[in-house]
């Protein structure tokens, strides 16, 4: 399968995520599209790591294996952000008793 | 036509079928349904690549905790079906015609790379493997790993801190 | 023994010391100390003048470069003196009669505080100084920085008592007129440069210089006429000099009859190859000249400050030296100069004599009789009035008389009016001395029991400068009278070119001569017996027009000041608060507005600071993609 696929899904994907991102008031959905757009990284990130492991397999068999990991601290990364992400909207809407954040410019007072 | 490209392409196009419900659907609750589903075919996408050990984890980790933990907050939230009104329809399309343009640009860019008829290995290869994997993680990568520990930590106190009711 | 030329940086340098001395330490140094101080240094610059002169004589002059003033591409203005004749010669009247006036002065400004004694003799001395400059300068440069000083320190002494107003009016008035001419000046500098490169006197005069000059010259020299007006006081710039009698007796003295107002007849004469070049410019010269003599003789007739008719009398006389230097006289005009220095100073002081043992009463209405109780007053002051109207063998007669003779040589008219302007001023004169002097005492009981003559410091150079004005005169005895007795004109020939001599007979020059004595004494007489009891009564008809001025002041009101007054007002309630305020409020007002709309990004608004982050990356990355190859 060449990497061309994959960085062409990912960046459909990414960009999906990031018309989300922008299209959508409510900032649940939003939060979620972002994580959209994490996990079309990682599946990038992936895609790298097998083919750089595909190309240096015969020099040195761990090749690829910090693409992989380095999905795996994002996944770390990503759960710590949604836990306190979405502590904060809780937050917000116990103030609000809305998520929408257009009512987020109060932050300007 | 192997196996490998039927795959990839029934997955390919469930993700993107489904991101693409993720953001226009109007009930929240649907959106998490459907990112779910990416989730799985990203996981998908994974096994396919052989990284064994990213596709659970993928699975347990995002589709498990993480879309559960929106499920709940949404359900916090006492939403009906998107009450409030639309926003302004000028931006919505802007917002469109610039994620588009950014898709457009970076295929464009990433078209002429030189990588880019290399090879993906899939089905095989040992590196998505959990021992391989394992082996790089606490060889190479202690004190990362180490640290997101502590990144753990500080992100459970801050959720506790944010969300407690004054 | 050195050579006089080297040292001749001393003669303004003394002055300059005595300023910064004076000026500096007003406040500590007593006033016996200032006087000793400020006299001292014009007594010293006047001694190696004295050295200078003879130096000269002996035929040493020459140009003394000092240090590069201003190298600007091509053009080099060296800060450099130029001794010779015409130079030598100021430079005694400036420093003899100024060492005169100073000593006066300390006697005559015993009243003042310490402090303001002081900045009298500080600015004083800083006028020497500047006319030093002016009559020393190698170049036109030079001469201009000393033309500049000398109107700067006319303004400072004029408005000397700065606590009235009308004082700081009239010096203001001097100021802006000599501004005016000092414009056209400069605008000759220029042109003299874009001309000939360099503005050394040796340079311009030179041969080829003149021959570059010469298509342009007639301008030139009109230009370096309008900076003269404006200096010395002619038609049309000429009303400040009435005015500036509002500063101290001994300032009009010196800078108003001596030695300013004759820095526009040096600088003419110093140029006076460029205006023999120009003939229309030279008959200008003499018009003018010729007019503003008779205009300002008119009036004289019928002003009653007694400091005032002698301004006035220094306006006409200065036309008679333009009128000579107009019709190619220039020496007679150099040697009116000296004879006007003596006797101009001498009137004034004496005046000032009257004005302080009148308490200072300057209106001669008020006076009378004062003969008796001013006897060296009264002696000097006839003495002068003589000198001025040109009997012989008194100084003015020679100079007069030359002047007269090159008008009668160029035109008969012009000797016509001259001799007019002479007989008015001879009747102006007596008329002042008889008002002032004889007749019945008509001011108050009080003044007339403070009269009492001067002390010595004001009438010693009274008396010294009533010989001088007796004597002076016999260094230019005409032909007529004694072979090789014009030993000015001679003195003066490497600088100015001896004519080629007379062409009236001597028979017709005795004639003129006896006419205008003759005429003179008459009108004397006349003046004797109409003023010898003097009563005063209101003027009438052409007499009032006289008294007035003939209105000149209102005219300019009228015609000038207003008009500009009215112009700058317009500009700044239209031009200054619309546009320029405009502009520079609208800049602020622009930024105020653009930094509002700019505020308007910081919306709060999480959803387009999104998109505007998004938009650019796009934009970063087409940039980085495609556009950079």
């Amino acid at each position: 399968m060449q990497v061309n696929y994959y960085i062409y899904l990912s960046v459909a994907l990414f960009c999906i995520g990031i018309v989300g991102v922008l299209t959508r008031r409510n900032a649940i959905i939003i939060f979620m599209c972002i994580e959209l757009m994490l996990n079309a990284v990682n599946l990038l990130l992936v895609a790298f790591s097998k083919m750089h492991h595909f190309k240096n397999a015969a020099i040195d068999a761990s090749a690829g294996s910090d693409g992989q990991l380095f999905v795996f601290f994002i996944m770390v990364v990503a759960a710590a952000e949604v836990s306190v992400g979405l502590a904060i909207i809780v937050m917000m809407y116990r103030n609000i008793h809305s998520v929408d954040i257009n009512f987020l410019n109060r932050l300007k007072h | 036509m192997g196996v490998t490209p039927i795959l990839f392409w029934i997955l390919s196009v469930m993700a993107l079928f489904s991101a693409l419900m993720v953001i226009t659907s109007k009930n929240p609750m649907h959106s998490v349904i459907w990112l779910i589903i990416v989730f799985f075919a990203i996981s998908g996408h994974y096994l396919l690549l052989n990284a064994q050990f990213l596709a659970i984890v993928n699975i347990i980790v995002y589709a498990g905790a993480i879309m559960v933990l929106f499920l709940y907050v949404l359900m916090l939230m006492d939403l009906k079906k998107e009450t409030e009104p639309q926003k302004n329809r000028w931006l919505k399309l802007a917002g469109a015609v610039a994620g588009g343009s950014l898709l457009l640009v970076l295929i464009a860019a990433l078209k002429k790379a030189d990588i880019a008829n290399q090879i993906a290995e899939t089905r095989t290869g040992d590196i998505g493997l959990i021992e391989n994997l394992g082996k790089v993680l606490f060889n190479d990568y202690v004190v990362p790993f180490e640290i997101s520990s502590i990144l753990f930590l500080s992100a459970m106190v801050g959720a506790v801190v944010i969300g407690k009711k004054e | 023994m050195k050579n006089a030329l080297e040292l001749s940086y001393l003669v303004p340098l003394f002055p300059l010391i005595g300023f910064l001395i004076i000026g500096l330490g007003r406040k500590y140094l007593s006033k016996p100390l200032t006087g000793i101080i400020g006299c001292g240094v014009i007594l010293a610059s006047f001694l190696v003048s004295i050295w200078i002169f003879f130096d000269v004589k002996e035929g040493n002059s020459g140009v003394v470069d000092y240090f590069n003033f201003i190298s600007a591409g091509s053009l080099k203005v060296p800060f450099s003196f130029q001794i010779d004749a015409l130079s030598s010669l100021f430079l005694l009247i400036i420093t003899g009669v100024g060492f005169l006036i100073h000593v006066y002065s300390v006697s005559y400004m015993h009243h003042e505080s310490k402090e303001h004694f002081a900045r009298y003799f500080s600015y004083l001395n800083l006028f020497v100084f500047s006319m030093l400059l002016l009559v020393m300068g190698g170049n036109f440069v030079i001469l201009f920085i000393g033309w500049e000083g000398v109107g700067l320190c006319s303004y400072l002494l004029i408005g000397y008592w700065f606590k009235n107003t009308e004082y700081n009016y009239a010096a203001r008035k001097a100021f802006v007129m000599n501004r005016i001419g000092d414009l056209a000046f400069l605008i000759a500098i220029f042109m003299i440069i874009a001309k000939v490169g360099s503005v050394n006197f040796a340079d311009v005069f030179s041969a080829e210089a003149l021959q570059k000059l010469s298509p342009s010259v007639t301008i030139i020299t009109l230009l370096l006429f309008v900076g003269a007006t404006g200096k010395s006081a002619q038609i049309p710039l000429y009303t400040w000099l009435p005015d500036a009698m509002a500063g101290p007796t001994p300032v009009s003295a010196l800078i108003h009859a001596a030695t300013m107002v004759t820095a526009g007849i040096y600088m003419i004469a110093r140029s006076n190859l460029l205006y023999s070049l120009s003939d229309v410019t030279s008959n200008i010269v003499a018009y003018i000249g010729l007019a503003t003599a008779l205009l300002a003789a008119t009036i004289a007739l019928k002003q009653n400050d007694i400091k005032r008719v002698l301004a006035y009398s220094t306006v006409s006389q200065l036309g008679y030296m333009f009128l000579a230097l107009g019709v190619g006289a220039y020496t007679a005009a150099v040697f009116h100069v000296m004879t006007h220095a003596f006797f101009k100073a001498l009137l004034f002081l004496g005046s000032g004599s009257v004005i302080h043992a009148m308490s200072g009463e300057q209106d001669i209405r008020n006076m009378g009789g004062l003969s008796k109780k001013l006897k060296i007053t009264f002696f000097t002051f006839t003495v002068g009035c003589i000198a001025i109207a040109g009997i012989p063998p008194f100084s003015g007669f020679f100079s007069k008389d030359a002047i007269l003779l090159s008008a009668f040589e160029k035109n008969p008219i012009l000797y016509g009016i001259a001799l007019f302007t002479a007989l008015l001023t001879a009747f102006y004169m007596f008329r002042l001395l008889f008002v002032t002097f004889t007749g019945k005492f008509r001011g108050t009981h009080e003044q007339e029991h403070h009269v009492h003559e001067s002390p010595s410091l004001m009438t010693v150079p009274l008396i010294i400068l009533a010989i001088l004005s007796i004597i002076g005169g016999f260094v230019g005895i005409p032909e007529v009278f004694a072979a090789g007795g014009d030993k000015i004109t001679e003195f003066l020939s490497p600088v100015i070119a001896k004519s080629a001599g007379h062409e009236v007979s001597h028979s017709t020059e005795y004639m003129l001569m006896g006419l205008s004595t003759g005429l003179v004494i008459l009108t004397i007489v006349f003046a004797w017996f109409r003023f010898k009891n003097y009563q005063p009564k209101e003027e009438k008809g052409f007499g009032k027009v006289l008294e007035n001025k003939w209105y000149v002041d209102e005219l300019y009101d009228k015609v000038i000041a207003n008009p500009l007054n009215k112009f700058a007002g317009f500009l700044n309630n239209f031009f200054e608060r619309f546009i320029i305020d405009g502009i520079v409020n609208g800049v602020g007002r622009a930024v105020n507005y653009g930094s509002r709309q700019i505020r308007l990004l910081q919306s709060g608004q999480v959803g387009s600071y999104v998109l505007l982050m998004v938009l650019s990356i796009l934009l970063l990355l087409v940039y980085q993609f495609f556009i950079k190859k």
